[in-house]
């Protein structure tokens, strides 16, 4: 009997046929395509998490950095008591529209929860396919404010916004100024036009008036995030006298503008620093004592805590040469949110799971400030940031004052006397 | 803003765009010559600093040293790539070729990643944060070694093209590929050539830019789309027209960062670059194909 005559016989039988069987699939797809709460896999197992970060393109060297905190992170969550996670790695090669379609891929794939991705543009088109499947995303880095103002059901934020980074940057200030007993008096504004870069430059217009600085910004100076020279920058920044640099960057620009500081014979009275790039680890290996004098007003770990010294040890260990930092810290904590939510759970549904992340609650853990706990819009608003500075290839907490170690070092010193 | 500071900047802007020149070189040779768009043209140069990186951190060699040693490797590279694999295909739609180019631009970016990783790495020379002071203007020590180092490769580039017997054969192939054959001239091995002495442009190039910006897998489309922009204001195919096209393109980035928002460099090269599509669409040194 032939196929053909099989389902004949089924379909006079009134059994399965062919065109039921693709009807059916047809039918189970559109469901599974529909249905965004019906996404329940397996409970007891380790939970399936998509860690997404820039691992290649420019933002590499941070996205590599960021790993760091997941490779270190599984021993710390089984002495924590918390259930196993199994991590799926995407690479968001450090661009939105891969970002997307990495975060859709380990969706397909099976992840349960996704964590990243450490820039705001990747983390605001991922969080676009999180609230569309229904998938909870546990931002680990990432600072525009309007991800976390969109109303979205299944995006969470352990990380302070532009706006909250910048309050403590300027407050933080004032506290270095009268600390050192200096101020300076203008200041030149260059930063990067990605998505992050461009919500502070917009935040600052809005924030620094709140404050009275004691410096004007003498000329504020946008540059590409891919820019391969930054000469003209640094040439058009010193050409306005001003005392210091305030900056938000990322990494090969903050390396690209000190080498041109020191080509150009120019050392300001201070580099302030409201963004990454100057504390990475990348950064002290590639400029060596050049790295040394910037002061970025970040969010950090607060070293007082119990959780720093474990995750500190850790990162020790297994990267000797590396300080522990942001990249580190938040990524780390991202991937506390999960465990913590899987375990109160005890199941990968995805309502749920993302139920208990929106309940979390967490006290001993790494991070200045109160804790881990979510407000409505899924911002973490009690985290706060310290000012550090590269003193000796070391990062020294400097301000605020409950948690800074030493005083800052202030002028810089110059760069032709290193 | 002071004048000083406008004559810094054109005089840095200047020294860039004579590698950007360099660079561009590559492109027009082989567009001139063979036809062939090549896709790969960044990914290559690519390739040059890496080996120059490799070259400076196992043997202590100056990137400026590694010039003739990586255009060399390059040459052969470019050699065999053209003998071995572009020859086949010249014949097909210049679709098909696009295509051809640009999936070995995609194996050179996976390979670099599988050999170096995906971070940015450069070269420490004793004398990358020096410069020159010369009355008000300070001009960085690399990109001065850099520029002249072009030029000089760019120099001996023209010389070769003007007056030797293979340039002026290669020239010759260029201008017309029956007749050349009809002389008796060995087109196959001529065009082996171009490729390799497009390639090694580029592995020379590589081996400069390297003092200049740090290389990562990455790096290779931007360059490539930089040298399109370049030799289109040029002239396709005419080697004063890349460099003049470079140094072009390097001036007015430099000035528009400074007039402008440094944001607004690449704005400023796609303007220049309709600009002479509009107006003259050969290139600036280019000539009308009848």
């Amino acid at each position: 009997m032939t196929d053909r005559n099989i389902s004949k016989a089924a379909a006079a039988a009134g059994g399965v046929t062919r065109r039921t069987v693709v009807a059916g699939i047809g039918a189970a797809g559109m469901l599974a395509g529909t249905s965004r709460f019906s996404i329940v896999r397996a409970a007891g197992g380790p939970l399936k998490v998509g860690v997404l970060l820039p691992r290649s393109g420019v933002q590499a060297g941070i996205g590599q950095d960021c790993q760091r905190g997941v490779e270190v992170a599984g021993p710390i969550l089984k002495e924590l008591g918390l259930p196993e996670l199994q991590i799926m790695n995407g690479d968001t090669e450090s661009n939105e529209q891969t970002a997307r379609a990495q975060a859709e891929k380990l969706i397909g794939d099976g992840a349960q929860l996704l964590v990243g991705a450490f820039d705001s543009g990747q983390s605001a088109a991922i969080a676009q396919v999180a609230e569309q499947k229904g998938i909870p995303f546990v931002i680990n880095i990432a600072a525009a404010p309007q991800i976390t103002e969109q109303g979205y059901k299944y995006v969470f934020r352990n990380f302070p916004t532009a706006v909250t980074i910048l309050t403590d940057a300027f407050k933080q200030q004032k506290e270095i100024f009268k600390q050192v007993g200096s101020a300076p008096k203008s200041v030149v504004f260059l930063h990067v036009n990605d998505t992050f870069g461009s919500a502070m430059a917009g935040g600052i217009g809005k924030v620094m008036p709140k404050f009275d600085m004691p410096y004007k910004v003498a000329d504020t100076i946008a540059y590409d995030r891919a820019a391969r020279d930054l000469s003209v920058e640094i040439a058009k920044a010193k050409a306005t006298g001003a005392d210091a640099l305030l900056v938000v960057s990322r990494l090969n620009d903050a390396i690209l503008l000190t080498r041109e500081l020191v080509k150009q014979r120019w050392t300001p009275e201070a580099i302030l620093s409201m963004g990454p790039g100057w504390y990475e680890d990348q950064y002290f290996k590639t400029l060596g004592k050049l790295s040394d004098g910037p002061i970025s007003f970040v969010p950090w770990y607060d070293p007082k805590k119990k959780l720093s010294q474990t995750l500190k040890a850790a990162m020790k260990k297994a990267y000797p040469d590396v300080n522990l930092n942001t990249n580190h810290v938040y990524t780390f904590e991202a991937l506390l949110v999960a465990a913590d939510a899987y375990k109160r759970a005890g199941t990968g549904d995805s309502k749920e799971l993302t139920e208990a992340v929106r309940t979390t609650n967490i006290t001993d853990n790494v991070s200045i400030g109160e804790g881990i706990r979510f407000d409505a819009k899924g911002q973490n608003d009690t985290v706060g940031d310290a000012s550090i500075q590269n003193v000796g290839g070391e990062l020294v907490v400097v301000a605020p004052e409950k948690a800074a170690v030493a005083k800052a070092v202030w002028p810089m010193p110059p760069y032709d006397k290193r | 803003m002071p004048v000083e500071l406008y004559l810094n900047v054109a005089v840095s802007g200047l020294l860039t765009g004579l590698i950007y020149g360099l660079s561009a070189l590559g492109l027009s040779v082989i567009f001139g010559v063979i036809r062939i768009v090549n896709f790969a043209h960044g990914e290559i140069m690519v390739m040059g600093m890496f080996a120059t990186l490799v070259l400076f951190r196992h043997l202590g060699i100056d990137p400026l040293y590694c010039v003739p040693i990586v255009a060399a490797a390059l040459f052969a590279f470019g050699y065999l790539l053209q003998d071995l694999v572009v020859r086949r295909i010249v014949h097909l739609p210049d679709y098909m070729q696009f295509l051809l180019m640009a999936a070995i631009a995609v194996m050179i970016v996976s390979l670099c990643l599988m050999i170096f990783g995906p971070d940015a790495q450069g070269v420490q020379v004793s004398y990358a944060y020096d410069s020159f002071q010369i009355g008000p203007l300070l001009v960085d020590k690399v990109r001065v070694y850099a520029g002249v180092a072009a030029l000089v490769v760019s120099g001996l580039l023209f010389a070769f093209f003007r007056y030797t017997d293979t340039g002026k054969a290669i020239r010759a192939c260029g201008d017309n590929q029956t007749g050349a054959l009809v002389v008796g001239l060995n087109v196959r091995r001529l065009f082996a050539l171009t490729f390799g002495i497009g390639t090694a442009c580029l592995g020379a190039a590589g081996a400069i830019l390297v003092l200049l910006i740090d290389v990562h897998p990455y790096l290779g489309p931007s360059y490539t789309l930089l040298a399109f922009i370049i030799v289109i204001i040029g002239g396709l195919g005419s080697l004063p027209g890349a460099l003049l096209g470079g140094l072009l393109i390097g001036f007015s980035e430099a000035l528009a960062g400074l007039v402008f928002q440094p944001s607004m460099k690449s704005a400023v090269s796609f303007g220049l670059l309709i600009l002479v599509l509009l107006l003259r669409p050969q290139g600036l040194m280019g000539k009308i194909s009848r």
